[in-house]
């Protein structure tokens, strides 16, 4: 069982260009992906939509809009509207094609007249306009089929309505995009209920869909004044939501574009809620399994965030810091990614406050016994504009890493990792030849610093479980007189025993 | 460690001055902030040691300000210092001193990581039943009231889950002010926050009046099962099951059913499944009235939703729905408002919702007695019988036994025949593997003719199979099937057949011999085990496969039992001796293994040995046999230790690493 897309009906008026949506995404990388490996028996697709609508109305095609005197126009209009609200199961793919094929041609239509036609847009088909789009896209989205399901791996679900729901998102865009289209009529009707509605649909496991309620969201975000704070509090309950109870949330990448073109355009200096977003609710996002779906649009709303403001700058690193992956290499691999393009940005001033706790987990990372991990934190030497910023705090900066770093340089399996170590040494030793000098010669004091801690450590323990088991003994014996608070003869009875 | 806060350490016992000298707290703190996470994680762990050394005051005065002032660490961290807090009572003084523990519990209730918040709140509800009554009024309610104004939702969310615990023990005045604080959380703005009070709200129902259920609990509840939110409305039908047991009848019709009601035909289906998964419940909750009325054409409906999931929750409580009814009706309303349904739930679309079904209808036939169970139910399991999927199939196997109790399994061993063999023969291993359990429980009710007539070769197929995991299954299934047939059977038609595979060219047969003499020995008693099978097992000691010679070594200890003395001395002793000498080293280990093993039963049956003579090793083996390493000394590294494991878990495992291990000298390496 496949998807079962009706025949061919691929709508007749193209997309505006730019809008149209991506197919989902084809990977190039000659290897065939698991989930067409994997044969997999598909169940058939349900989508909550189409609940049995039993009484469903004949629909007979209706005249085409451009045929009608101007006068008689707006009541044809609403009429077609009314049309395109009716519903069809597409799950059955040979039911009611006629129906099917009215709808579809008479959104086409509305599509074509929205799009080109001046003058359609007045106040009364307003009302007509939202009920027939949310009558079509606001569902509950169907139980996806997979439940593991990745989206870097599996084939997504496609919505079977698509067909018609395509259609009515490209209609509700050329609305919004629409020269004639008036918000302060429109905010009567696209109101926080419906933008709540719009949002949830970004669950959608279908990339089509969710391109288009991408390019919708933004332009409502845009459009209409009023909704811009509530828009934002409910993407962030979706993330953290998303955070801290679900991991499930199919269109994260989506709305964090849209976020990224949003805090790209917030006024200086930045209001409390919104550094508030970045600390409490973009940083907690990356310690999410599924990071490397959305991490590229992720890592761009935060440098957004440190370009606007540097002072977030200690905030957003040692956040990183503290959600660093310590079982994932390829998450590292991405916070690595992610921590050189804050460094690039980032002011000396800023990065003097980090520098320690920084350079500490970048040599965490040079040690990895994964080599892409090793790399990828080596490749920070590479960099003109960091290598600049060490040189400027090498007092600091060196002890951090020297010891990791010449300890790996003498154990490293991967023959790379220990040829980047060398040259990272040497351009240390270019750097500040004394400092390195010094370094070299406290390595094995320090070693055997740690040796003789590490015993002392022990020996503490030690200590305190043999107390532990007197205390508990002396209590024992005590236990009779529970009360006796001031009792040098209770802890020389627990010296004693 | 956690048991030293322990109820055993009474309240100031501890007391007195630690050893200040020795550990003054600024060593212990440094542990407990060392550069290393796991270095503190540690520390955290050791805890109660460091409060018992320092003494319930300095635990007081000093330990506790120093975490409090200090919660920004790793979750790891925190998780165990919230767990750590929740058994310390003890150690900062007893009850009189609880609430000194609530500041660090506190800010470890409002960190963002669920898991450390959850921790802190379940250590909060334990510490706050410590609490005496002044203490809870003076220091937990308002932690509780500060929790539920926190700024961040997650300070709001910690608090819902500490009302029900502070509610029964508070004044009349202090209790008005904690209803008001969670209705307050019931509207907040935050879902995570509504979803934490819908989740709570019948928890908290519980501790109330029953006028402030009535008049505060539920238009509560009302309010959140028709959120805008679908994960919140869905929580409210769980608390609709608290709310409901507090109830009267009228009140529940006037106060509860409109909700449920809309509940159940809810446009998200999540809120749908949830009814569906809670329906026994529901049942239970509302009494047999309302369930007539309202639930049974709920659960119609339910059992027709478009959503699969929906369906298949439902269709997993139909049996427990039935099963609940009053028993006066019970059968009318089955057979003329649930069967219908169920019918055709049968020829569903998804196999998940007939698997569910497969997995309870056939407990339906004892509610409905004999004739309807033939004349209704079992064109139903024929036809689940003949599901294109094997999970359909095998649940309905695997329920036999209701129907065996009503109307005997004869009726459907026509069609039952079939089934079991394509399911014997399934392409997955797991789906052969699960018709291999239930093997001696259709032997049992089909009888030992028809068994031998139908099923016998399938048992014997099984022992070939080229899955390791099904060849071990189908051995352990031999020995049921002689335990329910007995002895006689065996020697009839068991053994000869597993006999005759010690001459498979295949080396991995010739072991199943081997594993089926292991698990058949004991069952068929020791004259079949000396005449029969011990000549085939010391026949095999020859094989030029190792891994043969060395479970023949294993076979004949683990028979040693059953066989007498002079089988033991005259036939087994030989040739453990020559396999004791074997070329390979792991043949040697196993055969100087048996040796021992079966020499010191023998010395314990002869003459009575010292108590302090018993753990020793024999001397036997130190001067016969070169050992190669000491195998309980060395500590996992060398093969034979490996090996030695003989789990039936690791079997499989094993099973590959004995492959891996004989590979470059195999001689001849037999394929499957």
């Amino acid at each position: 069982m496949e998807t079962k897309l009706p025949p061919a009906s691929t709508p007749t008026s193209p997309s505006s260009p730019g809008l149209s949506p991506v197919p989902p995404p084809d990977k190039v990388d000659g290897f065939s992906r698991r989930s067409l490996r994997r044969a997999r028996p598909r169940r058939s697709h349900s989508s909550s939509q189409f609940r049995y609508q039993s009484n469903q109305q004949e629909l007979t095609p209706l005249p085409l809009l451009k045929d009608v005197p101007a006068s008689e126009l707006h009541d044809l209009l609403s009429r077609k509207l009314a049309q395109c609200g009716v519903m069809f199961d597409f799950l059955d793919c040979v039911a009611d094609l006629k129906g099917k094929e009215v709808k579809r041609a008479a959104l086409n239509e509305l599509v074509e007249c929205v799009g080109s036609t001046r003058g359609v847009l007045i106040e009364p088909v307003y009302p007509d306009i939202i009920r027939m789009i949310s009558v079509n896209i606001f569902r509950t989205l169907p139980p996806s089929e997979n439940p593991e399901f990745d989206p870097e791996e599996d084939e997504p679900n496609l919505e079977p309505s698509w067909p018609h729901l395509q259609l009515v998102y490209e209609f509700f865009l050329r609305f919004l995009e629409s020269p004639d289209f008036q918000p302060s009529v429109a905010k009567r009707y696209v109101d926080q209920k419906f933008v709540l509605m719009l949002l949830e649909l970004f669950d959608s496991e279908d990339p089509r869909e969710r391109e288009y309620l991408k390019t919708i969201l933004h332009r409502v975000y845009g459009k209409f004044l009023g909704l811009r704070a509530y828009i934002r509090k409910q993407c962030s309950h979706i993330f953290l939501r998303f955070i801290y109870e679900l991991e499930h949330f199919n269109g994260v990448a989506e709305l964090l574009e849209i976020l990224g073109s949003i805090i790209n355009g917030f006024a200086l200096p930045l209001k409390t809620e919104h550094k508030q977003f970045l600390v409490r609710v973009l940083i907690p996002l990356h310690s999410v399994k599924s990071l490397s779906v959305f991490h590229a649009q992720l890592a761009y709303c935060v440098v957004q965030f440190l370009e606007k403001d540097a002072t977030l700058t200690e905030h957003v690193i040692r956040g990183l810091l503290k959600y660093w992956p310590k079982t994932c290499t390829q998450k590292e691999v991405m916070f690595l990614g992610e921590m050189e393009e804050i460094l690039d940005v980032i002011e000396p001033s800023q990065f003097v406050k980090i520098q320690e706790p920084l350079f500490k987990q970048v040599a965490r990372c040079v040690s990895s016994p994964h080599f892409q991990v090793a790399e990828r934190a080596l490749y920070f030497w590479n960099n003109e504009y960091i290598l600049s910023l060490i040189e400027d705090n090498c007092h600091t900066v060196l002890p951090a890493v020297f010891g990791t770093l010449y300890q790996v340089s003498k154990e490293h399996w991967n023959q790379t990792i220990v040829s980047l170590i060398y040259n990272v040494l040497k351009t240390f030793m270019e750097m500040n030849g004394k400092l390195f000098d010094e370094l070299t010669a406290s390595y094995k004091l320090e070693k055997q610093q740690e040796q003789q801690k590490a015993r002392e450590r022990q020996e503490l323990w030690q200590g305190l479980e043999e107390l532990r088991l007197r205390r508990l003994q002396g209590t024992q014996g005590a236990k009779e007189a529970p009360l006796q608070r001031l009792t040098p003869q209770v802890a020389a009875s627990g010296g004693q025993s | 460690m956690a048991g030293a806060a322990g109820p055993g350490i009474g309240p100031g016992a501890a007391g007195g001055d630690g050893d200040d000298s020795l550990y003054p707290i600024a060593v212990l703190i440094d542990e407990l902030r060392n550069e290393d996470v796991q270095l503190r994680l540690n520390s955290i762990k050791k805890l109660s040691t460091i409060a018992l050394a320092l003494g319930v005051e300095r635990t007081r005065t000093e330990l506790l300000p120093f975490l409090t002032d200090t919660i920004y660490d790793e979750d790891e961290v925190l998780l165990a210092l919230a767990e750590q807090l929740g058994n310390f009572t003890g150690l900062v003084g007893g009850p009189d001193f609880a609430h000194c523990l609530l500041p660090p519990l506190e800010s470890l209730a409002t960190v963002e990581e669920t898991v450390v918040r959850d921790k802190a709140v379940e250590s909060l509800r334990q510490i706050s039943q410590e609490h005496t009554p002044v203490a809870l009024e003076a220091h937990f309610v308002p932690l509780v009231k500060r929790l539920a104004s926190g700024d961040w939702f997650t300070s709001r969310t910690s608090a819902c889950g500490l009302f029900s615990v502070c509610y029964p023990r508070a004044s009349n005045a202090l209790k008005a002010e904690i209803r008001q604080c969670f209705r307050s959380l019931c509207t907040d703005d935050t879902p995570m926050v509504r979803r934490a009070a819908a989740s709570k709200l019948g928890e908290f129902a519980k501790v109330l009046e029953l006028d402030s259920v009535k008049s505060e609990i539920v238009p509560l509840f009302t309010n959140l099962a028709s959120d805008e939110q679908d994960s919140v409305r869905l929580l409210a039908v769980e608390a609709c099951v608290s709310i409901a047991q507090l109830l009267s009848q009228d009140d529940l019709e006037a106060l509860v059913m409109p909700t449920l009601r809309q509940a159940a035909e809810d446009k998200s289906w999540r809120v749908r499944y949830m009814v569906a998964d809670k329906f026994s419940e529901l049942q239970k909750a509302v009494g047999p009235k309302i369930t007539l009325s309202d639930l049974i054409p709920a659960f119609q409906n339910l059992l027709k939703d478009c959503e699969a999931e929906v369906r298949a929750a439902a269709a997993h409580k139909v049996k427990e729905l039935c099963e609940n009814l009053p028993i006066e009706g019970r059968e009318t309303i089955i057979m003329n408002q649930i069967l219908p349904y169920i019918k055709e739930l049968v020829s569903d679309t998804n196999q998940h919702v007939k698997s569910a079904l497969a997995s309870v209808i056939m407990g339906l036939s004892t509610i409905l007695g004999k004739e309807n169970t033939i004349e209704h139910l079992l064109p139903l399991f024929l036809a689940q019988l003949k599901d294109e999927c094997p999970e359909v199939r095998l649940n309905i196997i695997s329920n036999l036994d209701c129907v065996n109790e009503v109307i005997g399994i004869r009726q459907l061993s026509q069609s039952l025949l079939p089934a079991i063999v394509e399911l014997a023969e399934d392409a997955k291993w797991r789906v052969r593997l699960a018709i291999i359990e239930y093997m001696p429980l259709l032997a049992g009710q089909l009888g030992v003719e028809f068994f031998d007539e139908k099923l016998n070769s399938l048992c014997m197929a099984w022992l070939v199979d080229h899955v390791y995991a099904i060849r071990e299954a189908a051995t352990s299934n031999l020995m049921k099937l002689v335990q329910k047939f007995g002895t006689e059977w065996a020697q009839n038609t068991i053994v000869p057949k597993v006999l005759v595979m010690a001459n498979d060219p295949n080396y991995l047969h010739r072991m199943t011999t081997l594993f089926c003499i292991n698990a058949l020995s004991e069952a068929c008693g020791q004259e079949i085990t000396t005449k029969q099978m011990l000549p085939i097992v010391l026949k095999m000691a020859g094989d030029q496969v190792a891994n043969v010679r060395f479970n023949v070594a294993k076979s004949l200890q683990k028979i040693g039992p059953i066989l007498d003395t002079e089988a033991l001395q005259e036939e087994v002793k030989p040739v453990l001796q020559k396999l004791g000498q074997d070329e390979d080293m792991d043949v040697k280990y196993f055969a100087q293994e048996a040796i021992s093993g079966i020499a010191a039963r023998a010395r314990k049956l002869d003459f009575p040995v010292k108590d302090s003579d018993e753990p020793s090793v024999p001397g036997a083996d130190k001067n016969h046999f070169w050992r190669p390493r000491g195998p309980r000394e060395d500590t996992g590294k060398g093969p034979a230790y490996q090996l030695h494991v003989n789990t039936r878990d690791t079997l499989a495992r094993l099973e590959m690493a004995e492959l891996v291990l004989f590979f470059p000298k195999q001689r001849l390496i037999p394929l499957d």
